[in-house]
């Protein structure tokens, strides 16, 4: 009975933050600390750091990966379904009624300059973002990093590089780099 | 094989989105707009404000959005299983490592060189949302007819609310759509 509890409590909270938490998935994670290790004291602060890290480690959505450490950690195999269910059902439900109505309204003059408006706002949204993480690699002083996000570009945007490959080439540049650091520090 | 493609399609965006995020943006554009077409880029452009505008993960939204555009509630299933199950794969795996060698140091260094990376492709796929709402035939020109007045000064408009005033993003989106609208019933 306890533990049938405690997977229903699992569900029950990924699903209810999941369902109110606008904002991205650095948001979701502060919550889930709030209820997982103030509240209910499953998870300790510290051990929660690691877990978080873990998310962000990860591919994928950042709300996703953090429900799944805290259901792997609560509760095995079994605690990372009732958590990635919790997570997904909300915006499942919420994107296939709006995908249902958006066929259906579409075509209206109302919700056409309704959206309109909204895309100059969202490309705002991501410049505004794009500008905040591009002052983030320059700060780093790293001119590899800087030189990255030149690339990249170039190879994204004018020549139409695969975004995979892009991802698949930097990784192992970081993977290389951060091997030759190792062996330099377990020498020095 | 719809549903088969649907799920291949989503998995490649959950495997390679590093970052959180819009990290998925890109991918989700590579590969349901440009690879399988399944949607154009002006419905991927109102996809991209809708996921803004809900709760939930973009990449989640999109799966959902996009399968169940294809092929009703089923496709969407197909897609959002495809988006969740690499986190559930990795996630699982890297939590494994790290009891074994407390560790991320590998992973991390990875992350920290994939961040410029994944701002570069955010940066890109941004301006195949910027470009086409600021002119009309979707490349910089200032012909009359192809410039998009009205949304440069929502575009810049809502600039200046992000970064001098810091106002709420969602806020200022909505903010957007309800001035363009309030012109559309006034013109």
């Amino acid at each position: 009975m306890e533990t049938k509890q405690k997977y229903l409590k699992i569900f029950l909270s990924t699903l209810y933050l999941s369902a109110f938490t606008f904002g991205g998935g650095y948001v979701i994670i502060t919550l889930l600390k709030r209820k997982f290790v103030d509240e209910l004291h499953w998870i300790d602060q510290e051990e929660m750091l690691d877990l978080v890290a873990i998310a962000q480690s990860s591919p994928g959505a950042i709300a996703v990966n953090g429900a799944i450490v805290v259901g792997y950690k609560l509760g095995g195999i079994f605690g990372i379904l009732c958590a990635v269910l919790g997570a997904v059902i909300p915006p499942f439900i919420i994107l296939t009624l709006v995908s249902m109505f958006y066929n259906a309204f579409r075509d209206n003059p109302a919700i056409q300059a309704l959206l309109r408006g909204m895309k100059a706002g969202v490309a705002a949204v991501i410049m505004s973002v794009v500008w905040d993480m591009a002052a983030g690699v320059v700060k780093c002083r790293d001119w590899i990093l800087t030189a990255v996000m030149a690339a990249a570009f170039a190879a994204n945007y004018f020549l139409r590089v695969n975004v995979i490959w892009i991802i698949l080439i930097t990784a192992a540049i970081g993977a290389i780099r951060t091997l030759i650091r190792t062996k330099k520090g377990a020498k020095a | 094989m719809i549903y088969l493609q649907l799920f291949l399609a989503f998995l490649q965006i959950g495997v390679f989105s590093f970052g959180g995020g819009y990290a998925a943006m890109p991918l989700i554009q590579s590969q349901v707009v440009a690879n399988h077409a399944w949607i154009s880029l002006s419905d991927f452009t109102d996809l991209v404000t809708i996921a803004e505008m809900t709760p939930g993960p973009i990449a989640v939204n999109a799966a959902t959005f996009v399968g169940s555009q294809v092929a009703g509630i089923p496709g969407a299933l197909a897609a959002t299983s495809g988006v969740v199950l690499p986190s559930c794969l990795f996630v699982t795996v890297l939590a494994w490592l790290y009891k074994k060698y407390r560790s991320l140091t590998l992973m991390q260094g990875i992350l920290q060189s994939l961040r410029p990376a994944v701002v570069a492709t955010i940066f890109s796929a941004g301006l195949s949302i910027l470009l086409p709402t600021l002119f009309a035939d979707g490349t910089i020109s200032f012909l009359a007819g192809n410039f998009q007045i009205r949304a440069a000064l929502l575009f810049f408009g809502a600039l200046v609310c992000l970064r001098v005033w810091k106002l709420n993003p969602i806020l200022v989106m909505a903010g957007c759509g309800c001035l363009e609208l309030l012109f559309q019933l006034l013109c």
